[in-house]
């Protein structure tokens, strides 16, 4: 099983669900963070003052995955993802050691 | 026209009353005669100005700051709020509106000490004495609340209340008497309808004293953080404008033409220097802000605030103009320039709004600018001549006198600033053991 984490811009994530939704990922957890990466935050004015804001509101998405959906999940992602401009964010793979859904118990692949 | 019925009403008014005693020895006549309509419309007016500062000035501020700072922002202005109606009550209004005696050029008397001798049927003009007083203190309220701009994110609490206090013993209530009171600009015949001078210049100047003595924010100028939230700002701002009406338009102490032009021309001022606001910053960084907008909007309200019973319609957009265009100037060179972390541009919109204000009414009341005519005996440069000695007074003795009352806060409360870690971690909870936004 593969953990798959993606950072991605906020307005895209209804677009990055319904790619997923498409591969049929059944279900993803979403956290909103803040982060910088290349694009090193903005810079907004306020009574013609600039102000760095070093930390940008971005989406987390955290998907498990059996590992032959894997490679399917981080192109859907890439592709719903992307604007093209700077700070449209990563995705990251992780092995996944186990899996249990609490409900019924089942375990690994069964549980995803 | 409108005049002249009023001219014309006095003496016949006098001559039936005359007669009327005649018949019925035992009616009382005084001058002055309670009028309900005037009444009615300063008891409005006084709760538009107290909405003014709560929530309006309140918000406009708590917006302006970081998060971590909002309730200590709203804490100031409701706590100034209810002190300085008591200091008011106590002694302000007295001071401000009574006669001195042998000082009566430089300050009021003791006799109204505690609202002494006022009932339900004591008048001020045609509207009762405790109707005046309420109202005039709405403006003793917000008068020190501008002030919190300046000291945000980093003053103690205790100042705060000290500093506030003091003021308006000390500052505003000799000049409200100078003024509005009988005083020695009253008697040169200064134009300030509604506060230019006693509201905001005051203030704005003060602002500047405090500033220097307290220091800057914690990574000012670079590294601040932004307005946390610029809908509160907007809301706030909008609360002012509409309170704004109550604060021109109730000047007028009376329900007539004077008090709907005040009305008009304070709208179209501020309406004008919200646009031209926005419209700088659209030129000059690529996007209208919000924010901007609304500064503008302050702007122009602060400027029209002396002038709105002297201008017309026309001078209302020459000063909506000049106040956009400077406010937003001056709001950049006390930051960058002079490096004073003035935090809300307390002195750039309304200090220098009301003195622009001040000195642009001398020449805006012209008849020729379709302003409602000049002092009696007055030409456009004696006019300037006395706006002018008015606004150096002003500005001299609130300097001044901030400055000592500064040096005084801070012995009695041990220096003015919370501690480095305390300004840091914010004082919301190091100075109110609250916090403003919990999300769970």
């Amino acid at each position: 099983m593969k953990f798959v984490m993606a950072v991605i811009k906020p307005h895209k994530l209804d677009a990055v669900r319904e790619a997923l939704g498409a591969t049929g990922v059944e279900g993803m957890t979403v956290s909103e963070v803040k982060g910088y990466g290349r694009q090193r935050g903005q810079t907004e004015i306020y009574r013609g003052a600039e102000y760095q804001v070093h930390f940008l509101p971005k989406v987390k998405i955290e998907i498990a995955v059996a590992d032959d959906k894997a490679a399917e999940v981080v192109e859907a992602i890439q592709n719903s993802a992307n604007t093209g401009k700077i700070g449209d964010g990563k995705v990251f793979v992780y092995d996944l050691e186990s899996a249990v859904r609490i409900r019924t118990g089942e375990q690994n692949n069964d549980a995803l | 026209m409108f005049k002249f019925y009023h001219r014309l009403a006095a003496p016949v008014f006098v001559l039936v009353a005359a007669i009327l005693t005649l018949f019925s020895p035992d009616t009382a006549f005084a001058a002055d005669q309670l009028n309900s309509g005037d009444t009615a419309w300063i008891i409005t007016a006084t709760a538009l100005v107290l909405f003014m500062t709560l929530p309006g000035l309140a918000l406009f501020y708590a917006g302006l700051v970081r998060s971590r700072n909002v309730l200590s922002v709203l804490m100031h202005c409701v706590a100034i709020a209810c002190l300085m109606s008591v200091v008011w009550l106590v002694i302000g209004y007295s001071l401000s509106f009574t006669d001195g005696a042998g000082a009566n050029k430089l300050i009021g008397g003791f006799s109204r000490l505690f609202l002494a001798g006022v009932g339900t049927d004591t008048l001020s003009g045609t509207i009762p004495e405790n109707v005046f007083f309420s109202f005039q203190m709405t403006f003793a309220v917000i008068t020190p609340a501008l002030m919190v701009g300046a000291y945000v994110e980093r003053i103690k609490f205790s100042a705060v209340l000290i500093l506030s206090a003091l003021w308006l013993i000390c500052v505003y209530a000799p000049v409200t008497h100078w003024v509005w009171g009988g005083g020695w600009l009253a008697d040169m015949g200064v134009m300030d309808f509604a506060g230019g001078l006693v509201v905001h210049a005051t203030a704005g100047i003060s602002s500047l004293v405090i500033v220097k003595a307290l220091g800057a924010r914690h990574g000012f100028p670079n590294d601040v953080a932004p307005p946390h939230n610029p809908g509160m700002v907007a809301m706030g701002a909008c609360m002012l404008w509409v309170g704004w009406f109550g604060f021109n338009g109730g000047s007028a102490l009376a329900a007539d033409g004077a008090a709907g032009m005040a009305l008009t021309v304070t709208h179209i001022a501020a309406a004008t220097a919200s646009l031209v606001w926005m419209l700088i910053e659209w030129k000059k960084y690529g996007k209208p802000s919000l924010v901007g907008l609304v500064t503008g909007t302050i702007a122009g309200l602060a400027t029209i605030t002396p002038a709105s019973g002297f201008v017309g319609p026309v001078g209302a957009l020459i000063i909506g103009v000049a106040a956009g265009l400077v406010c937003f100037k001056m709001v950049q060179v006390v930051k960058t320039a002079w490096k004073l972390d003035d935090s809300l541009d307390v002195f750039a919109v309304h200090g220098v709004g009301g003195s622009l204000g001040t000195i642009l009414v001398a020449v805006l009341c012209a008849p020729m600018f379709g302003g409602l005519g000049l002092p009696e005996g007055a030409t456009i440069g004696s006019a300037l001549g006395v706006q002018a000695i008015g606004l150096v007074a002003t500005i001299v003795w609130s300097a001044i006198v901030t400055f000592i009352l500064v040096k005084v806060t801070a012995g009695l409360t041990g220096g003015l600033r919370v501690r480095e870690d305390d300004e840091l971690e914010g004082l919301d909870i190091t100075s109110h053991g609250e916090t403003a936004y919990r999300l769970d």
